[in-house]
């Protein structure tokens, strides 16, 4: 592209030629005012505000900097006499439209307005179009439209009838400079209603993702619902974007596996006694985790749902963990969140009332202990005891829109009612839905509360049932994140060791068929759920591949002439044992 | 050189194991004239007290034929087997206990009255029951009593081989007179046939699918049975995985799964149970429901898994 | 609990498969629950590998019961498939067992999970009483044959 030479407010610049005038200035960090500008947009100077003096030769031009294309050996004004006068003009007369609109307010204040000339209209909407223009343009689910003419034109849907069209992505909202279009239903419930969704459809999903790569979610992103948008594509220098990507199955050859499927979250409805989605302001701990979390919906700030902030809030332990009626193990994590969670409260809002609600404290790592001693002397309340209910059966005004707690506190011996703003359940941690589906899968197994077994809790912690299966993390067991690192290195490197070994043990205990006394009667050929067994025509026997047989000995009871058998576990031994244990 | 001196006893049997032995025709005389032939209740005129009166081990080789149920054939088995060098049990009963084993799965009483008092055929006004001792004018009289349960010949005395069979193919008899003649034996306790069941040599087995698999079972009355394909992939029970080969598969020759007269193989003790184990596992089931619906269509499994080989089972009889 | 007056301890034979039931009866003993000493267990790979045999043997010997126990069905078995063939065997092994005079509660069939230590020890218990009121098993020690 033909490079070309012009000056801003006297400074010499180098530009493309024909580059929006707006970039140009941009570089030089020179600021022009702009309503109806958005890089995302064609521009097409509308609202005028971006107005400025081009000057060539002695041709003097008023001109729309944003779509204003530069040619060598201009001069720019953007705050020239006559530009100031200009834009004031065009702001009194927007102002005469919408007089109340705080965008319009806040450069009228700057260009010294206090009374426009053309008096203040009441409209909220400068008819600047980015809406219409990014509707179409953009997103392109032509929604938006202009109606009727001269001063009566206005921006709506057709026939100002909610559109089935609109698929409610927000852009128009979001480019809207003054502000005046709202999407229903997205305003309400900050966290509440998209506590752990993305906040824009491409995103990076948490800062500590691994890989740490942006990923575009399917169901919000404009282009998977209009074949619009693609905002994201022009932006990314790396060009690493790509719509068009399909899901793919790919087959891999692998001889160790990893299973490391994690755990999920009790369902904190499951608790009717504690009103989870009942009342508001009732969290999750991942809820809170994600209030809480600087990246979250409200910069970690600490909200509640009516956007105050809360003067006490109830942190109630082990809910669902260690209790008959969900599930009887203890979900290891709890306890010490819960005191992170405190700790962070306390640190953000001073006067806050933090109560923890706990059986028995178990701070049984590595410092852990210690962390509870400070929050100890943090002020941190610490109430022993369940938290039985919680409602919002206010007594007076003052606990009115407050939700009441009601616990046993065993240390005094009486029940206690304490109202707060918030309360985080810190719920059980579960086994994942599909672990035991996944158990058959891998042929290993899971155990009662649904987590899978290890082929033993001493001597192989991370081995399973199956060789060259493994296991680590929550999907084994509740753990917190130095156990499960320190499990994951033992699997993975259990796991190398079988890599280098470049060979496997064979079953011992595999069946073996006499051929001598084979009669090829092929009753074993079917039952082998391993295909170890093939039935050889030429010699009308069977024969067991060694490789293959697991040794499970189904062959070795079915073989009627009594020529398969079972290492370690021929009849005779078997025969000798039952006699054996009926000896006595 | 003198013949070597062989017998022949029969016990609880059908007769059908000595018309084995005749039927040898021409055969028969060359096993004639090759042996003397010193005890023979069912051909030639003996008593008890000719054998008593020979020597201890006099005799070469006595075949006995039949299970052994009564008092009287303990008796005379314990005899020859002292007069015998080498006693070869002859034929599925004495093999197995065979047919009269069967007996063992219902109890003394049971048979004493079907056979005498409600069998149809009967005319018994008199309702009268064999006695072991019943008075008579002319002292005591003693009947030979029957046994609580038939028994195999090794279960009564020590054998040393055994020929198999209901009855014994001539084959089999020629080759163990032979074997025994040559003096060419296999270690004793033998079963003188081949050692693998009967899928080994059966036609049928060809037509086995690649995975047999039964949903239902059928009698052989029930079904136009198939000349070729093998009977248990028609859903008819065939002993033959689990029975010894050697018969030349001569039942199912004749269009009739195999019963299993042979016995099982070396490595089975048990062969009913050791069928159960082959057979059930075929079952194309994996409910209860859809199992338990499999083996309702299983008449008599102890009749048709053991019907030579009750005596010879784990149990050996009815318990109670 | 035993309102058995004679004292009769019955013996049961467990034929427990590897992975499941045998793991399952080892927690019951890692987790210090008792169960009863009548019941003698045999360690097989998987329940496929009993073979009828093995329970009219043990019953000749003079077990007055027997029990089979591998991992669930349909799909737990280590071996994919093992314990339907236990089923199979065990629904006609107990129509024939009646026939030797054999009472078919003499037999019995149980999934048992590597993490049901708990139901093992009920079984068991539960078990050996149901035998204690039966009785002794009708096979008099010392059968002949076999
Ligand atoms: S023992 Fe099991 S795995 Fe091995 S050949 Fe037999 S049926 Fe197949
Ligand atoms: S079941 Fe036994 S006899 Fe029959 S083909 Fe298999 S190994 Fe050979
Ligand atoms: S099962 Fe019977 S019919 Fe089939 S191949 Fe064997 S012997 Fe022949
Ligand atoms: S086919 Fe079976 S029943 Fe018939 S003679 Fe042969 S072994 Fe005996
Ligand atoms: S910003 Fe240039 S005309 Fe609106
Ligand atoms: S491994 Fe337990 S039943 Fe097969």
């Amino acid at each position: 592209m033909e490079t070309i030479k012009l000056k801003i407010n006297g400074f010499e610049v180098e530009a493309f030629d024909r580059q929006p005038l707006i970039e140009v200035a941009e570089k030089l960090g020179i600021k022009i005012p702009t309503l109806c500008h958005n890089p995302i947009i064609e521009p097409y100077g509308v609202c005028r505000v971006c107005t400025v003096e081009v000057r060539h030769g002695r041709r003097v031009r008023m001109v729309t900097a944003c779509n204003y294309p530069v040619t060598n050996g201009i001069e720019v004004f953007t705050e020239s006499e006559r530009v100031i006068r200009n834009r004031k003009m065009i702001i009194e007369w927007l102002l005469a439209r919408c007089g109340n609109v705080p965008v319009l307010n806040k450069l009228a204040e700057q260009y010294g307005i206090t009374e426009p000339r053309f008096g203040r209209g009441t409209d909220d909407c400068i008819l600047c179009g980015l809406c219409v223009r990014v509707c179409q343009d953009v997103v392109k689910a032509n929604v938006l439209g202009f109606f009727e003419r001269g001063p009566k034109r206005y921006v709506s849907t057709a026939f100002d009838q909610t559109s089935d069209l609109c698929i409610t992505c927000g852009a128009c909202a979001s480019v809207c400079p003054t502000g005046c279009i709202t999407v229903e239903g997205l305003q309400e419930g900050i966290y509440k209603e998209m506590p752990m969704g993305p906040i824009t459809p491409i995103h990076i999903d948490f800062m500590q993702a691994v890989p740490k790569k942006a990923v575009i979610d399917h169901d919000s992103c404009i282009n998977f619902k209009t074949g619009g948008c693609k905002v994201c594509v022009d932006v990314c220098e790396a060009e690493a974007i790509d719509h068009s990507m399909q899901e793919t199955e790919k087959e891999v050859d692998v001889g160790t596996i990893l299973l490391s499927t994690g755990f999920k979250l009790q369902d904190g409805e499951a608790l009717k006694e504690y009103g989870y989605g009942k009342y508001p302001n009732i969290l999750t701990s991942l809820d809170f985790e994600v209030l809480n979390n600087a990246n979250g919906p409200t910069g970690g700030k600490i909200f509640t749902q009516e956007g105050k902030v809360p003067k006490a809030i109830g942190i109630i332990h082990c809910v669902g963990s260690r209790d008959k009626k969900y599930h009887e193990y203890c979900s290891r994590v709890c306890c010490m969140y819960a005191l992170k969670f405190a700790h962070l409260i306390k640190e953000k809002i001073h006067d806050c009332e933090v109560y923890n609600f706990y059986i028995d404290m178990r701070c049984f790592g590595k410092g852990y202990e210690e962390f509870y001693n400070r929050l100890l002397k943090e002020g941190v309340n610490f109430v022993r005891g369940k938290v039985a209910e919680i409602n919002d059966a206010a007594l007076d005004k003052s606990e009115e829109g407050k939700l009441i707690l009601r616990a046993e506190d065993t240390m005094i011996g009486t029940v206690r009612r304490i109202p707060v703003d918030m309360v985080v359940l810190c719920l059980a941690v579960e086994a994942q839905e599909d672990a035991k589906e996944l158990s058959h899968f891998f042929s290993c197994s899971v155990g009662r509360d649904g987590f899978f077994i290890e082929k033993h809790p001493k001597l192989a912690p991370v081995s399973t049932a199956a060789d060259g299966i493994f296991i680590a993390g929550m999907a084994q067991g509740p753990k917190d994140i130095p156990d499960t690192v320190a499990q994951a290195g033992a699997a993975s490197s259990a796991m190398l060791s079988l890599i280098q070994q470049k060979e496997v043990e064979a079953e011992v205990v595999t069946a073996m068929i006499d051929e001598e006394t084979c009669s090829g009667c092929q009753i074993c050929v079917g039952l082998c759920p391993y295909t170890a067994i093939t039935y050889n025509k030429d010699k009308n026997k069977s024969e067991l591949n060694e490789a293959l047989c697991k040794g499970c000995g189904t062959c070795v009871a079915a073989c009627p002439s009594g020529a398969a058998q079972q290492k370690n576990f021929r009849d005779s031994q078997i025969f000798a044992e039952i006699k054996g244990i009926l000896a006595v | 050189m003198a013949k070597p001196k062989v017998a022949f006893y029969w016990c609880a049997s059908c007769g059908g194991c000595e018309e084995a032995v005749v039927d040898l025709a021409e055969d028969i005389l060359k096993v004639v004239e090759a042996v003397d032939i010193v005890f023979w209740p069912c051909a030639l005129d003996f008593k008890k007290t000719d054998v008593e009166a020979m020597e201890d081990g006099s005799i070469a080789v006595t075949f006995i034929n039949g299970a052994i149920n009564s008092d009287e054939q303990e008796e005379m088995v314990h005899l020859i087997r002292k007069k015998s060098g080498l006693i070869v049990a002859f034929g599925a009963c004495s093999h197995l206990g065979g047919i009269p084993g069967l007996a063992n799965l219902t109890d003394k009483e049971s048979i004493l009255r079907a056979s005498y008092l409600t069998g149809p055929t009967n005319v018994n006004q008199e309702k009268t029951i064999p006695l072991a001792k019943s008075p008579s004018p002319d002292g005591e009289l003693h009947l030979p009593e029957l046994k609580a349960n038939a028994l195999a010949l090794d279960q009564v005395i020590d054998v040393d081989y055994y020929i198999p069979g209901c009855s014994v193919p001539k084959k089999l008899i020629l080759d163990a007179v032979t074997a025994i003649l040559t003096g060419n034996l296999p270690p004793k306790g033998s079963v003188l046939a081949p050692t693998r069941t009967n899928c080994d040599t059966c036609e049928r087995n060809k037509t086995k699918p690649e995975k047999l698999t039964i949903s239902k079972f059928y009698r052989p009355y029930e079904i136009e049975l198939d000349e070729e394909k093998c009977f248990l992939a028609q859903g008819v029970i065939c002993m033959g995985p689990v029975t010894r080969g050697g018969c030349d598969e001569r039942c199912i020759k004749g269009n009739m799964p195999c019963r299993g007269c042979f016995g099982p193989v070396d490595n089975v003790y048990d062969q009913g149970a050791k069928f159960i184990s082959a057979l059930a596992s075929l079952f194309d089931a994996k409910t209860d429901e859809e199992v338990q619906a499999i083996v309702d269509t299983i008449q008599d499994p102890a009749g048709t898994f053991y019907r030579f080989s009750v005596a010879k089972s784990y149990l050996g009889h009815k318990v109670s | 609990m035993s309102s058995d007056k004679s004292g009769f301890e019955p013996r049961i034979v467990a034929f427990l498969c590897n992975w499941c039931s045998y793991t399952g009866a080892d927690l019951a003993g890692t987790a210090r629950m008792k169960y009863p000493a009548n019941v003698r267990t045999i360690r097989v790979m998987c329940s496929g590998r009993v073979d009828a045999q093995f329970v009219m043997k043990a019953f000749a010997e003079g077990a007055d019961a027997v029990l089979i126990s591998g991992c669930h069905t349909p799909s737990d078995c280590h071996y994919q498939e093992g314990n339907f063939k236990a089923l199979r065997r065990y629904y006609l092994l107990k129509k024939m067992l009646p026939q030797f005079g054999i009472e078919p509660e003499r037999l019995r069939l149980e999934w048992i999970s590597a993490a049901e230590g708990d139901k093992f020890q009920e079984v068991c218990t539960e078990y050996t009483e149901q035998i204690k009121k039966l009785g002794p098993s009708p096979v008099k020690k010392g059968v002949k044959n076999g």
